[in-house]
């Protein structure tokens, strides 16, 4: 996958070059790019002088970094414990079948990543689904579909 | 700057709303937002527009108000009227009925907060059991100020602890901070004044002030809500903890799924800085300090103190051993003061108090107050803020109404993956630091997630061993290996394969674990386990032994049916079935097709006749 050096280079530059930012700014590449492509490290490694396994390992550590490719809209259905013991396993699996993907898959037509998360602190809310930046309360395997079809007719 | 400034920053604020004949605040915090609270803040502030009411009344958008599960909430004034639910059945209407309110005083009792009994309705804040109860020092300005405009928070004696404090001794903030009795409220609740005095004496330099506002634990957001509705309170605390430890750099650790508080900490401290009280020479005393924010990248481990400053350092946010306090030794080998986001917002109020009016709140061991998040199966979900020592039972029944639905209680777990279950014996127990450590669970950061007969607890148990298994970070072997040994066996229980001497396993890796790993995570990695254990060894056993989940929670375990004597025919269990398996005419008895069936239980939670049944 060809990396805009252009863009990657003035990110690198909003944190003047210094590594101990390298966390930031994968983050701001993955805006961009909506995951991290490997070359993006590589590119990134080499502007910050430190080894790629060193950006490598940074890169997988953190579950908000993905090396795999993002669909349009990324939905994640919170598992915290609040979360849980109100019903959201069942939300999750709900649009598994929906959406005929399995946790951390995107759907064929690259619109929809699924994915869970381990809080996203509005307990109060459980069970939570965000899509994107949206955020859906006190969600209901039954009102899984409204939520795909929101984004899905939004297209 | 001066007090005399800092009041006249004031007046010129006070003088602007002046004008204003009504005060509305609606909370913008990440519940009530997600409840559709900007819909509501649009649409009224059109309305106002249109009826020409724009130089009388001014709508604020302010951070959590606490009572998430009723959002969106809007409070007029000074707490004289509180309506929740607003625009959730039709913006619309609401929104005549919040005009009616403004023009005429009308009250519209349908938006009004109703008790348990749903007959009494209240207007007030002052007369809500959930807010009456409670003691709010850290929480006071939530919900009253605007967290974006930083003179809304000088108007409300913002930043005049600062001031304060650059004029006494160094030492003398310190000892204050000590004899007020501060305890480090993200869980470990180490004495404060200690920590600043260790950190200020440790040889090396620079140091650092640090605020760790990770709050990785599920189930906790008080954190978060401070951060979004109080930012300044955290700023100003970490500016008065640096001049007194003698640091010029802080750093606040955010997590990056809490994008809100991310942009307004991120606004407040370019407001700070513009009015001096971040940058060079802050109220011309010579002392410069400034604070950036460092996105955290979703990894549990990085709220423990060594792994986020590994974190900070650029690398993976492994934790290392403490033979070296990070007071003497931390980010950058240098000294540093790690305090979470609530200790510091505590600072403020106690030196603008005082120490002994902090120390005169809460228990001889534990001063002041704690933010609870309050959520589960309880009726009040949301933030509450009490003084130490205020019994289980108070805040669940007082303050949180009981139980959803009218259920049994069952336990009440607390300090999330680290914590434990506390069951319903226990709760008369006061909360505080060390009560809830003498049970085998801990304060932890304030989560307290209430789970009733519906709950199993031994899936609650899986559930915290997968999150750790997910969130170890694998560097030290008990951990990495013993955890997920331990997730492997509750889980062979959950689906009906455990056997005999499971239990024995367990408790046994639980003493290795505890023992042998490396940081805080791994070594309260077993506390769950451990403690339903303790005091619900027999739905373990029946698990094991007769193959039954009595919450009906283990899907391995259970079977669904539908009772025909009891059931009418509504159709509302079909029509919720999210695969489809239940059949039935209207008025006519329904039946669940067992081959097809996944379980989920929504059939039973959602029948008003109990006509579904759990084998």
């Amino acid at each position: 996958m060809e990396v805009d050096t252009g863009k990657l280079n003035s990110i690198v530059q909003k944190y003047n070059g210094d590594k101990s930012y390298i966390l930031a700014i994968f983050q701001d590449i993955q805006r961009i790019y909506r995951f991290l492509p490997k070359e993006a490290i590589k590119y990134t490694c080499e502007q910050l002088d430190i080894p790629f396994s060193k950006g490598y390992e940074v890169a997988t550590f953190y579950k908000t970094l993905s090396l795999k490719p993002r669909g349009k809209h990324t939905i994640h259905v919170c598992l915290g414990t609040a979360c849980h013991l109100r019903g959201g396993p069942n939300v999750a699996d709900t649009f598994e079948r929906e959406l005929q993907v399995k946790i951390g898959d995107t759907t064929g037509d690259d619109n929809f990543t699924l994915e869970t998360v381990n809080c996203l602190g509005a307990c109060a809310l459980a069970p939570l689904v965000r899509v994107d930046e949206q955020d859906f309360g006190k969600t209901t395997p039954g009102g899984v579909k409204s939520i795909i079809n929101e984004f899905r007719n939004g297209e | 700057m001066s007090v005399v400034e800092l009041d006249r920053i004031a007046s010129e604020y006070n003088n602007k709303i002046e004008g204003f004949q009504k005060i509305i605040h609606i909370c913008t915090g990440t519940g009530c937002v997600s409840s559709g609270a900007l819909k509501v803040f649009n649409r009224l502030r059109d309305a106002i527009d249109s009826e020409g009411l724009t130089e009388k009344v001014l709508v604020k958008k302010t951070g959590c108000h606490g009572l998430c599960e009723r959002g969106p909430i809007v409070v007029f004034g000074n707490d004289e009227i509180l309506y929740q639910t607003v625009g959730k059945r039709n913006v619309e209407d609401d929104v005549k009925l919040l005009i009616a309110t403004i023009k005429d005083d009308q009250i519209a009792e349908k938006l009004l907060y109703r008790g348990d009994d749903k007959t009494k309705r209240y207007v007030s804040t002052h007369d809500i059991p959930f807010y009456s109860g409670q003691t709010r020092l850290v929480l006071a300005l939530n919900g009253i100020i605007d967290p974006e405009i930083i003179e809304d928070y000088i108007v409300h004696g913002g930043y005049r602890a600062l001031v304060k404090a650059l004029s006494m001794h160094r030492d003398e903030i310190i000892e204050w901070i000590d004899k007020s009795g501060l305890r480090g409220k993200g869980g470990g609740g180490f004495p404060t004044g200690v920590k600043w005095r260790s950190c200020k004496t440790a040889e090396g330099s620079p140091r650092y002030v640090l605020a760790n506002g990770d709050e990785g634990d599920p189930g906790a957001f008080m954190d978060r809500s401070l951060m979004e509705g109080n930012p300044h309170a955290i700023l100003e605390g970490m500016i008065i903890g640096a001049y007194a430890i003698g640091s010029n750099q802080g750093y606040i650790y955010v997590r990056d799924e809490y994008p809100l508080a991310v942009e307004r900490l991120s606004k407040a401290i370019g407001q700070a800085r513009e009015y001096g009280f971040l940058g060079n020479d802050i109220f011309h005393s010579g002392f410069d300090f400034d604070i950036e924010i460092f996105r955290g990248g979703g990894a549990f481990v990085c709220g423990e103190s060594t792994a986020l400053m590994t974190s900070i350092e650029g690398q993976a946010g492994e934790p290392r051993a403490k033979y070296i306090h990070t007071v003497e030794k931390g980010l950058r080998e240098k000294p540093t003061n790690l305090n979470n986001v609530e200790t510091w917002a505590s600072v403020p109020e106690i030196i603008n108090k005082g120490w002994e009016w902090f120390s005169s709140i809460g228990t001889e061991l534990s001063k002041g107050t704690k933010v609870f998040s309050l959520v589960g199966k309880v009726n009040n979900t949301g933030l509450v803020e009490v003084p130490m020592g205020m019994t289980l039972k108070e805040i669940i029944f007082g303050l949180g109404g009981g139980i959803q639905g009218g259920k049994k209680f069952k336990a009440v777990q607390t300090g999330g993956p680290s914590g434990g279950c506390i069951p319903e014996e226990y709760l008369e127990m006061p909360v505080d630091f060390d009560s809830l450590t003498k049970l085998g669970s801990m304060m932890g950061s304030g989560g307290m997630i209430v789970m009733d007969e519906r709950s199993c607890m031994v899936d609650v148990a899986r559930y915290f061993l997968k999150f750790l298994v997910e969130e170890s970070c694998g560097k030290c072997t008990p951990c990495r290996e013993g955890v997920r040994r331990m997730y492997e066996i509750v889980d062979r229980i959950c689906s009906g394969n455990g056997g005999e001497g499971d239990i024995e396993h367990l408790e046994e890796l639980a003493r290795a674990i505890g023992l042998g790993s490396l940081c805080g995570l791994g070594q309260s990695a077993p506390n769950p386990v451990l403690s339903t254990l303790k005091f619900f060894k027999e739905e373990y056993r029946i698990h094991i032994e007769e193959k039954k989940c009595p919450a009906g929670v283990c899907k391995s375990l259970i079977t669904l049916h539908i009772n025909p004597e009891k059931c009418t025919g509504c159709m509302r269990c079909a029509s919720e079935c999210p695969v489809g398996c239940i059949t039935g005419e209207k008025k006519q008895v329904h039946t669940i097709d067992q081959t097809t069936c996944i379980k989920c239980g929504n059939c039973y939670d959602v029948c008003h006749f109990d006509a579904v049944t759990i084998e």
